[in-house]
């Protein structure tokens, strides 16, 4: 406030200091997109003699053609895409139901499913994964998009049942007294009052959802092992991996292409994201 | 009367919406967790290749091979040196940058969040591939490293039994940190500013406001975070698989590669699914034991600090 000139010029240096070495870090951070994305646009010839160069010589366009097309990354997007969608829509539906009733009611029984739920999130995949591919074997859904969507929705939103409870319980009684007043029922009572004040809360569990499942690996990868027509990008992408020649560019593109959705996405709701962990962290 | 009897209807009404809006959940919960937490159990005491119908009842013999065998403790050895190098690796750095980053003086502090944040949000079986690359014998990581002197000739990073579990380290780290950036970010935003107001008028220098204030405030979020960590680079498998599918000669297969090599991959032979499950229970038990720890102790520090208080 009413600090000296030279102190304000020392605290200026100082963040000079830290942005210089911010800048330094990030960009070693992100250096290895940079290289993937310049590595794209690059011929093979030139992929090998100037690896290093995160300027490509020109921008041309026939690896992503040659992904998109050769490699069926048209397909694989389009598995991903769908995948993705539904399981967040299913997850989201789910727990936002059973955030509600945990968040705003007692009833009997609710610690017990509480308890099992929350203690069972440490339980490693590897541990369930024989019996759930079993399952999905069962249910005649083996090389199928369903059965990979369900079972990617089966036991990964526990965190977000208590992001909704913890949200639903801080909303004043009021409000939903109010509406039993009016004669609303239960079922429309949470869509009308309840489900459209969580926005923040269904903001955070779209965004993380989606970077779980659009990363997803190990499930799709078990469960579409046989057929290269269910594989997702992150599947897709791996066999590119070793089965000829390592095709570099074309996979630097396919790399590329897979980034677009999620960084969109991300941008848009980078600020419902860090507010949700940050809430979930906080309770 | 009347009005009790009215108001226990209304009351089981409730109870009946609530397991309605439960079910959905407990459905899925049942299929893709409860039941295998259990079918794993008894598939680990069979033989059977999940291919033919040909099934045996071989009690705890598999537990007894998975025991016995070198090569899962190896495994099992390699889970918790990853982990011991990523968690402290993973927590100090970002922390550092958490710090850095609470600065609300900090012009396009927003920025740099997005670009720590952006390898937690890229698919891992890319990531893997492209640091297949970039830690090569012609990649970047080398070349950087030759034209400073430091390295006279490249090495093979991934592929060097001696450097590829603390390079997978490095990866697992650059991968995640960005998770644990955003949380310590929380826990250092639910400090109450007043308290480093009072430190300034104290005297005490960053230093010692970091250490005297802040560091114990977010020391039990941190715990959590620990824990978190501890169970995530447990879990490991995507960076791994895609890397360097536990190679060299096993140097970097963990408990989640052993399982998949011998339930789904043909590289031995046929699948022996009874096997990889005894394996898998193997594992998640000393996960449920740490997590169980972990509680235990959140539990006896926060009754300290209550003490204390």
């Amino acid at each position: 406030m009413n600090s000296s000139p030279v102190a304000k010029g020392k605290k200026h240096f100082g963040m000079m200091i830290v942005h210089i070495l911010l800048i330094v870090a990030g960009f070693v951070w992100v250096y290895p997109f940079l290289w993937m994305l310049a590595a794209s646009f690059k011929t093979s010839e030139e992929f090998f003699s100037k690896g290093l160069s995160l300027i490509p010589a020109s921008f041309n366009l026939a690896n992503f053609i040659r992904a998109w097309n050769a490699a069926k990354f048209s397909q694989c997007f389009a598995n991903t895409l769908v995948i993705t969608a539904s399981v967040v829509a299913i997850v989201l539906i789910v727990s936002a139901m059973a955030g509600y009733v945990v968040g705003r009611y007692s009833f009997k029984g609710k610690n017990m499913v509480m308890g099992i739920f929350v203690a069972s999130m440490f339980i490693p995949l590897g541990f369930t994964i024989i019996p759930i591919f079993e399952i999905i074997k069962m249910m005649g859904l083996l090389n199928t998009r369903l059965g990979i969507i369900l079972a990617e929705s089966g036991g990964s939103h526990i965190v977000f049942i208590l992001l909704f409870a913890a949200f639903f319980k801080q909303i004043p009684n009021e409000l939903e007294e109010a509406a039993w007043l009016d004669g609303c029922g239960f079922f429309r009572n949470f869509v009308q009052i309840m489900l459209p004040l969580s926005k923040p809360v269904i903001g955070s569990v779209i965004i993380m959802q989606f970077i779980w499942t659009w990363n997803s690996f190990f499930l799709p990868l078990v469960l579409s092992l046989s057929n290269s027509k269910l594989w997702t990008l992150a599947v897709g992408l791996y066999a590119l991996k070793g089965e000829y020649v390592v095709d570099w560019t074309g996979i630097a593109a396919g790399g590329s292409i897979a980034l677009v959705p999620i960084i969109i996405v991300f941008l848009f709701l980078q600020r419902y994201f860090v507010e949700g962990i940050a809430g979930a962290v906080k309770s | 009367m009347t009005q009790s009897l009215f108001y226990k209807q209304h009351q089981r009404r409730i109870n009946l919406w609530c397991w309605a809006f439960l079910a959905p959940t407990l459905v899925l919960y049942i299929l893709f967790q409860g039941w295998p937490i259990i079918a794993s159990w008894y598939y680990a005491m069979l033989d059977w290749s999940g291919m033919s119908s040909h099934i045996n009842f071989v009690g705890l013999k598999n537990f007894q091979e998975v025991a016995a065998d070198r090569y899962f403790w190896n495994a099992y050895l390699n889970s918790f040196k990853f982990t011991a190098g990523v968690v402290p690796l993973q927590l100090v750095s970002a922390l550092l940058i958490a710090l850095i980053l609470n600065n609300v003086r900090l012009k396009g502090r927003n920025i740099y969040r997005t670009v720590f944040f952006l390898p937690v949000v890229t698919v891992a079986s890319i990531v893997g591939i492209i640091m297949i690359f970039i830690w090569g014998p012609n990649g970047p990581v080398n070349g950087v490293l030759q034209s400073l002197q430091i390295l006279k000739t490249p090495l093979n990073w991934l592929g060097d039994i001696n450097l590829a579990m603390g390079t997978v380290i490095v990866i697992f780290t650059w991968k995640n940190m960005g998770t644990n950036m955003i949380y310590w970010l929380a826990g250092l935003q639910s400090v109450p500013q007043e308290l480093y107001e009072a430190a300034r008028v104290d005297g005490a220098n960053s230093f010692n406001t970091f250490r005297f204030v802040t560091l114990p405030l977010i020391m039990p979020i941190g715990i959590v975070i620990a824990l978190l960590n501890v169970v995530g680079s447990l879990k490991v498998f995507d960076i791994i698989k895609t890397m360097t599918e536990g190679g060299p000669f096993f140097a970097t297969d963990v408990v989640a590669t052993y399982i998949y090599r011998y339930a789904f991959s043909s590289e031995l032979g046929l699948p022996r699914l009874g096997y990889a499950s005894a394996a898998g229970i193997f594992f998640g038990l000393t996960i449920i034991v740490i997590a169980v720890l972990q509680a235990l102790i959140t539990k006896g520090l926060k009754r300290r600090q209550a003490d204390f208080e």
